[in-house]
């Protein structure tokens, strides 16, 4: 019997400490094995091409750039551009361990083959396909939708084949998840059908950086010359798009009928596209895999130039053409006078097979990515427009919650964390998604914040959940319980906020009011406050 | 408004709260009840007429396109009147739905327009269309009505958001290019305190909060555009506005739980009756514009059953809204809107539903400026669709021009764009007809 207790005894104590340890002890930071990243002769040709367009632009309207940012603001812009997040505490070790002349590479690399970056970058691209909308009942599966398009990112398929599967798939929206693009358009009220006009509008706003939503009712009066024929020629490519008991199928033959503004009565349009006619193939396939075929033909510049403004501007929070999805045709544009970048980036996105990850390591790379936003001289708006320094662009609600919860742990919140964790963030995320205000469509709002969002971050559940009182799960508690002095704990409570150190004045304001006692507080509440006060700043909510 | 159902929460009141109201009105009050704020607004008021007093909009927002034929149009023993009957109202010669028998005894003080069209089918074009008298483009954002009238009245006295939007749908009113800080200020249910207002911890504790936060946003700033905070976050400024609301007085307007409850039952004691409760509350604190949403007009099946019970919830509210701000002195300088997107199908399809009808439909107005016991327009018998040269056809950019001349806001005025383009504030023409002699 006594044998028995002691095993007990022995079994409880080895429980308990192996749990302290795991509570107490800091994230380990494990030595990298990976090989040093090395790039080839024509990525860095290319990184110097795109670098000669900036500082031309700088040179000529004689802007003083900004210095180059350090290292852990430029992680932090990948970061929150690939994942939705800041990097956690283990992540800033961990790049911080690498050699400073490959950090920044290693890190995108790094990000790249993570799991949350096909989720993120999933989650932003589909806004731009299938909007916000929960779209039509039953037969539009979102969720599905996403992941499909997430797993396509994790491995890398190139962009072209991705969106003529967008475009032209067939099956069902379950087996053949891309086939959701099409069925998000279902008239609901209507014929049940796919919204030809609608697909028409995606189609040229997603994949080609158009708007000819305009001409959909009449021709363009405001100086364009596009006419309503273009837009109803595009739009027939969808005609035989069907939708039926076994998914999205095509219909050969079956014709769109459409009556003309003015007109006086319905006749049937042809299928056409409105620019760069040769390349769109005389037959083969249906009218959509012809389509598919049009939009992602090399020499159709326009698809090119429409992801890597949106990859651009997903990854800064502004795009370099604004609005992201209208890339000029005509005007100066038509000589290639286009901004500082954009043709560098694209030839070299063609040239490499519609490579997405290529580009994405290629976009970090460039100098003009890596401005800082602040410098010793003035910086205007001028400088931001023309990223001489880096533009403060604000952060998008998923953003914001990503860098509380990451902020919040110690360790990195990805896949790999329980699934307890990942249950009760998604709940939270969507309640706080709600709550703060989702911009929809409109993802590169330029606008500020507003009232709720300084409520809901100042006085929210979620913020003070995730800074309170809680050894299991917060930084907060765990930083004023495990750090040796109080600068070490500030300066961590900095690096896990806002990836960063703190500055002599913020460090000395901190650790004073740690050592202070006219406001009644213990340890933790003072992190708690510190924590709520790094949470509460322009700084965090904005990207820089 | 299964969307925003669980959001939504308890139903009734704080009854120690409430027994304090029904002592008050025991004293003789009668509908004239005061909250403690209203007391307060009334005593320090210079306002003792109202003549001079910045105009304000309740907007009732039927989410989802509520049927003409179940509400102001019914067409009885027509094939496209479905089984829904009419019944008398206030004004001479002007029958309603047997579904609104509380609004049909409020008529005369409203204007009712039978022949509102749009070129807009779809649920979120046509909500951006109704609620800024523009349709969508692609290359900006329209603001609302709400962020119009707070842009051109000043905010004097007022601490709280001027502009409130209650049970938002998913498509809420924007500021647009006037600025985010013209967006409607959000909240659900008006019962408890409005989430986020109370301070977690002690006031000591809070103001040493702020203070770290000036350390941090003075490191910010530091080296960057010096017109940050003006012209692009906006942080400081939106920190202090939610400083100030959260401890202002004013905050009381934001709750109904004082309210007798003889008069939450008057507007129907329902998620939107205590909305439009709230919104008169709100107005009388100083709210510019407040738009209380009541969801679930969408009625692709099951037409008749699902527009009745909702014209219920309105009929309650809206009448009550009227009686209320009447009582109150208050519907001469308040327009109240009632509107959706669009209207329903004359033919009622398989499923026993209609479907999306932008080509004539009602809506209903009430208050300062407008002309009250009119109705204008009537639709075809056999249902078709109106067009502009049918008798009294109302565009929808006509009902802003209306509202926007009734509030004395000059619509010839433009406004410049960030991009600077003129855009007029709207580009209708005001519909004489329910236009108030002045």
């Amino acid at each position: 019997m006594w044998l028995k207790n002691i095993a007990f005894i022995a079994l409880a104590t080895v429980v308990l400490a192996s749990l302290a340890n795991w509570l107490l002890a800091p994230p380990k930071v494990e030595a990298l094995d990976e090989p040093v990243v090395v790039v080839s002769d024509d990525f860095q040709t290319a990184k110097e091409a795109v670098d000669a367009q900036f500082r031309e632009t700088w040179q000529s309207q004689e802007l003083e750039p900004a210095p180059k940012a350090d290292d852990l603001t430029i992680a932090r812009r990948i970061s929150l551009g690939l994942t939705g997040s800041i990097p956690s505490l283990e992540e800033i070790r961990l790049l911080e361990n690498r050699p400073a002349e490959d950090r920044l590479a290693w890190w995108v690399n790094h990000l790249l083959e993570d799991r949350r970056y096909g989720d993120y970058m999933a989650e932003r691209l589909s806004r731009a396909y299938v909007g916000t909308e929960n779209g039509p009942f039953l037969i539009f599966r979102k969720r599905r939708f996403v992941t499909w398009l997430s797993d396509q990112l994790m491995a890398n398929r190139p962009y072209n084949e991705l969106t003529q599967d967008l475009i032209a798939e067939s099956g069902l929206w379950t087996d053949h998840p891309a086939v959701n693009f099409i069925t998000a358009t279902v008239d609901q009220d209507g014929t049940k059908e796919p919204d030809v006009a609608m697909l028409a509008g995606r189609v040229t706003r997603a994949f080609l950086a158009t708007r000819i939503d305009c001409v959909q009712c009449h021709d363009d009066n405001l100086g364009g010359d596009l006419k309503q024929t273009d837009f109803h020629e595009l739009a027939s490519f969808f005609s035989e798009a069907q939708n039926s008991f076994v998914g999205i199928m095509d219909r050969k033959g079956k014709p769109y009928e459409y009556k003309y503004l003015h007109a006086e009565e319905e006749t049937t349009v042809p299928a056409q596209v409105p620019f760069n006619q040769h390349l769109l193939d005389e037959s083969g396939g249906t009218l959509r895999d012809r389509l598919a075929g049009w939009v992602t033909h090399p020499e159709n510049k326009p698809f090119a130039r429409a992801i890597v403004n949106r990859v651009w501007a997903v990854m800064t929070g502004r795009p370099l053409v604004e609005p992201v999805d209208n890339i000029p045709l005509k005007g100066s544009f038509e000589q290639g006078n286009y901004p500082a970048g954009l043709d560098p980036l694209v030839d070299d996105f063609i040239q490499h097979n519609f490579d997405l990850k290529r580009l994405i390591r290629l976009i970090a790379s460039t100098e003009a990515f890596q401005r800082d936003s602040r410098a010793e001289h003035e910086i205007t708006a001028e400088h931001e427009r023309t990223w001489a320094s880096y533009p403060v662009t604000r952060l998008r609600p998923e953003q914001v919650i990503g860098s509380i919860n990451q902020a919040s742990s110690l360790s990195t919140l990805n896949a790999e964390s329980h699934v307890l964790t990942r249950l009760v963030t998604f709940g939270e995320t969507n309640e706080f998604l709600k709550r703060y205000g989702d911009a929809g469509e409109d993802e590169f709002s330029m606008d500020g914040g507003t009232i709720p969002q300084r409520l809901l971050m100042m006085n929210g559940n979620l913020v003070t959940e995730r800074t309170r009182n809680n050894f299991v799960r917060n930084a907060a508690t765990r930083i004023s319980q495990l750090s040796p002095d109080n600068e070490t704990g500030v300066e961590t409570a900095f690096l896990c906020v806002l990836t960063r150190r703190p500055t002599p004045q913020e460090l000395e304001h901190f650790v004073s009011k740690l050592e202070n006692d006219e406001v009644k507080s213990n340890r933790t509440q003072d992190y708690e406050d510190i924590y709520w006060a790094l949470m509460n700043c322009t700084e965090f909510a904005w990207n820089h | 408004m299964k969307r925003f159902q669980h959001l939504l929460g308890p139903e009734g009141c704080g009854t120690r709260a409430h027994f304090n109201r029904r002592t008050l009105l025991g004293a003789g009050a009668g509908l004239a009840w005061l909250t403690p704020l209203s007391q307060l607004l009334a005593a320090s008021s210079e306002e003792k007429s109202n003549k001079g007093r910045p105009k304000s909009v309740i907007v009732l927002w039927m989410q989802g396109g509520p049927s003409q034929l179940e509400t102001w149009d019914p067409h009885p023993g027509k094939m496209i009147g479905g089984d829904t009957k009419a019944i008398d109202t206030s004004v001479k010669g002007l029958k309603i739905a047997d579904t609104m028998p509380h609004t049909a005894e409020v008529m005369h003080e409203m204007a009712l327009l039978r022949c509102v069209t749009s070129k807009e089918g779809d649920h979120e074009r046509a909500t951006y269309n109704m609620q800024t008298g523009y349709r969508p483009d692609p290359t900006l954002i329209h603001p609302s009505i709400g962020a119009i009238l707070c842009h051109e009245l000043s905010a004097q006295g007022v601490e709280i958001p001027r502009h409130v939007s209650i049970f938002p749908s998913a498509f809420a009113s924007r500021g647009g290019f006037l600025g985010n800080q013209y967006d409607a200020f959000k909240m659900y249910d008006p019962t408890g305190p409005l989430p986020d207002l109370p301070k977690r911890v002690p006031e000591d504790r809070f103001e040493a909060r702020l203070s770290d936060l000036d350390i941090l946003e003075s490191s910010f700033a530091k080296g960057r555009r010096f017109d940050l905070e003006k012209n692009k976050t906006l942080h400081r400024e939106t920190v202090d506005r939610a400083t100030t609301m959260m401890t202002s007085d004013q905050i009381g307007a934001f709750n109904i739980d004082g309210v007798p409850e003889e008069i939450k039952e008057q507007f129907g004691n329902t998620p939107f009756g205590r909305g439009c409760l709230c919104a008169t509350q709100l107005i009388e604190t100083g709210v510019r514009c407040v738009q209380v949403t009541l969801n679930g007009w969408d009625t692709h099946a099951n037409n008749h059953e699902l527009q009745s019970a909702r014209a219920g919830d309105l009929d309650a509210a809206l009448s009550a809204t009227i009686k209320h701000l009447k009582d109150r002195d208050r519907l001469d300088d308040t327009i109240v809107l009632c509107g959706g997107e669009f209207g329903r199908t004359p033919k009622i399809n398989p499923a026993a539903g209609r479907d999306h009808w932008p080509h004539g439909f009602s809506v209903a107005l009430a208050g300062g400026g407008i002309r009250k016991g009119v109705f204008l327009g009537e639709t075809d018998p056999e249902g078709e669709k109106i067009t502009p040269e049918t008798k009294h056809a109302v565009r929808v950019e006509d009902i802003h021009a209306t509202i926007h001349n009734a509030l004395g806001i000059d619509i010839d005025k433009d406004y410049q764009t960030p991009i600077g383009r003129p855009m007029a504030i709207c580009q209708g023409t005001p519909i004489s007809e329910i236009v108030a002699d002045a």
